[in-house]
């Protein structure tokens, strides 16, 4: 377990901005009815995006009035879940993934480059521009090692990197730069370096597939009228959440 | 080599467009409405007698686990969730799918939703996944525009809607109970089954959780037949599968292939061979991080299923294959995998939230050499009495890697401790 505590300092008040309040509407809108609280972890992210990448607790009061919730229930979820930042972070926080097979490839020499030019993790650099920290496997491990820059802009993810690169990235990151995400080497998103081996068949794209289907394999003898389930296909319309007839 | 016209996921590098026109082109939603017409008993038998095994880790007979929902709607509406937290260190398939070929996922939640009777799926993420939420996203928008979801979808006269949901940093919420918590705004901590989800999952309905490959490859085995996936792969091991191959090897990559080839033929073939040479390999994690290591004698001839691996007491899992050349301190390389697990576990069980910690710890002395020999047994000791004793299979994910290093690579963690005594001038209690 990870244990996290809220920062010292606190804001004394937050308001979701214009921008934040049209999300938190749009994601309001995906549950059922009485089952708002599931919106608690988005409305978290939209807060600490607006709040320039982290959560006060002031933010999470806000979040639990408005979703009915216990203070305590949106505490809990804001210290469970790593991605929320309970304390101030740089303009762009470098996530350096540290977990083996990044480390195979060399992680270990992001980190280096990190500590040197910004600082011990956590930390945040004295032009307020960076802070970094390692994180658990981001699910990008064919492309290791890897770091995900968030900032006010986005949440990108920067492969295949070494030594160079990275130290190349953070200075077009410094330099108000918005660097192009993906691989630093020469290769297409997971696909292996050189020449491809595979999806090079023409007729997977010429449209050969799209041709109505002649017949569906193992369909029943019978004409599809037939096997129109009754059950399946509801006269009514039927409300969406409440589960057919 | 498996053909290009069998493969499932004909953009899975996103070479070519991810929107709607070209996704139809590539054959996505060809006569969805009428597979659908076929009835949803019909579409849950292809499944079962596809031989498709759930792609999340645990290889569940996907068409059984959808049998078990109820077969009518009671006062509860059911519910598809759709597992997109992939965190398993070595796994980054569903990525792919979901930035790439985002319509095939959309065709399936449509049409397993279908078959288990529920109007509504929602698809988790995890939440660094925020470029590929934001691209499923704007397929999905397409999807309604062109009406083959929302109301009477594809003029099935069923209707179905899809949202995107996502967590925010916790790989505990992949495994499915954990994830229907988080899904209702809570820490995502596993419940007790039973019940289980097919009985109440979400908000207490009836609900089935599937691995976003799971669903994404259902259409495409309706429209070209059970028997052609069934026939990939050795029997009980069926289909194609996106396997990701990482670590030291020439090019590192995802591709999909049939089950069953052999692991050295993965890597041979489409990863350019390991680092140095076969003969170079030390061993390999052929199922994400959560499987026993395997030392290369295995690793020359062994098949890439689910019977194959765990004959050799390792697994499939997420099919995550973690290459490591001659050149791994294999100490070193578990005790990482061990922080994960102690930094990943929610903390509600005492064997893995102790256990964790505590693995993690004798192995962090050991990759310097500072334990004792019989500290060893200790580990395994103690790695054995946290698996099958904890509420979900975090503790056991936790466990297997530190037994696979013991089985395996014992004698790198006693030359370890052997080394920093002669260094130390300790002497060596004679190992019995
Ligand atoms: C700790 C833990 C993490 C898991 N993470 C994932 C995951 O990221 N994605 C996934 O599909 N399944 C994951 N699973 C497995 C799920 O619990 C569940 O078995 C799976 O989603 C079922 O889908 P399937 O039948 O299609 O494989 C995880 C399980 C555990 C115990
Ligand atoms: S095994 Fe670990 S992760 Fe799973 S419920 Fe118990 S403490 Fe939580
Ligand atoms: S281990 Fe770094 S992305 Fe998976």
């Amino acid at each position: 377990m990870a244990s996290r505590h809220l920062a010292k300092e606190q804001p004394k008040t937050f308001a979701f901005s214009a921008e934040g309040e049209k999300q938190v509407k749009y994601w309001l809108k995906k549950y059922p009815k009485g089952k708002q609280r599931s919106a608690v972890i988005p409305m978290l992210w939209i807060a600490q995006k607006d709040h320039g990448g982290w959560v006060p607790e002031a933010a999470m009061r806000v979040i639990g009035d408005r979703l009915d919730m216990a203070y305590i229930r949106v505490l809990e979820v804001a210290t469970f879940y790593t991605m929320f930042n309970l304390k101030p972070v740089g303009k762009h926080l470098i996530q350096v993934c540290g977990t083996t097979p990044c480390m195979l490839r060399g992680s270990g020499d992001l980190i280096k480059v990190c500590q040197s030019r910004i600082g011990s993790a956590g930390s945040i650099s004295a032009d307020g521009n960076f802070s970094w920290a390692e994180v658990e496997c981001l699910g990008a491990c064919v492309n290791a090692p890897m770091v995900q820059v968030s900032n006010r802009d986005g949440d990108l993810y920067y492969e295949d990197l070494d030594e160079a690169s990275m130290n190349a990235l953070l200075d077009e990151l410094a330099s108000g730069k918005a660097p192009i995400p993906g691989p630093r080497v020469d290769r297409v998103t997971s696909a292996p370096t050189g020449e491809s081996i595979t999806l090079t068949d023409a007729s997977l794209f010429d449209g050969s597939r799209a041709k109505k289907l002649k017949k569906i394999p193992n369909a029943p003898a019978k004409t599809k009228k037939a096997a129109v389930p009754k059950k399946a296909a509801p006269k009514a319309k039927s409300a969406t959440r409440k589960g057919g007839k | 080599m498996l053909a290009d016209k069998d493969r499932i996921f004909t953009n899975l590098y996103g070479r070519e467009d991810w929107r709607l026109p070209a996704a139809k082109k590539r054959g996505c939603w060809n006569g969805t409405g009428d597979l659908m017409a076929l009835g949803s008993e019909w579409i849950i038998d292809q499944i079962k007698a596809s031989g498709l095994r759930g792609r999340g880790g645990a290889g569940f007979p996907t068409g059984l686990k959808w049998s078990f929902m109820p077969k009518e709607v009671g006062k509860r509406p059911h519910y598809l969730v759709v597992n997109a937290d992939e965190s398993e260190p070595g796994t980054c398939k569903d990525r792919d799918m979901m930035r790439h070929d985002p319509h095939l996922l959309i065709e399936g939640c449509l049409i397993a939703s279908f078959a288990m009777k529920a109007h509504a799926a929602y698809i988790y993420l995890r939440g660094e996944y925020v470029f590929e939420r934001e691209r499923l996203q704007a397929a999905i928008d397409e999807a309604y525009e062109a009406g083959l979801i929302g109301k009477n979808a594809c003029g099935s006269g069923w209707d179905f809607d899809l949202f995107v949901h996502h967590g925010a940093g916790a790989y505990i919420c992949g495994e499915e109970t954990a994830l229907l918590e988080s899904l209702e705004g809570k820490k995502g901590q596993p419940r007790l089954k039973p019940p289980f989800p097919a009985n109440a999952g979400l908000y207490g309905c009836p609900t089935t959780v599937n691995n976003v490959e799971s669903i994404a490859v259902t259409p495409t085995i309706l429209r070209r037949g059970a028997d052609w996936f069934s026939s990939f792969g050795r029997p009980g091991n069926a289909g194609t599968k996106v396997y990701c191959i990482s670590g030291h090897v020439n090019n590192p990559c995802n591709v999909e292939e049939a089950m069953s080839i052999p692991l050295k033929e993965l890597i041979e073939t489409h990863a350019g061979g390991v680092r140095g040479g076969w003969e170079n390999l030390k061993a390999v994690i052929p199922g994400g991080s959560s499987v026993p290591c395997l030392p290369r004698d295995i690793c020359d001839t062994v098949l890439m299923d689910f019977d194959a691996l765990s004959e050799h007491k390792s697994g499939l899992g997420t099919a995550g294959v973690i290459v490591m050349d001659q050149s791994t301190d294999m100490v070193q390389a578990i005790t990482r995998l061990a922080y994960f697990y102690k930094h990943e576990s929610c903390g509600q069980c005492t064997p893995c939230r102790e256990g964790t910690g505590w693995m993690w710890r004798v192995l962090t002395r050991m990759c310097e050499g500072k334990a004792e020999m019989s500290e060893i047994d200790m580990l395994l000791n103690v790695s054995q009495q946290i698996e099958g004793h904890t509420i979900c299979a975090l503790g056991d994910a936790a466990a297997w890697p530190v037994q696979g290093l013991i089985r395996h690579f014992r004698h790198e963690i006693e030359d370890k401790i052997n080394n920093y005594r002669v260094g130390k001038n300790i002497h060596a209690v004679a190992a019995e």
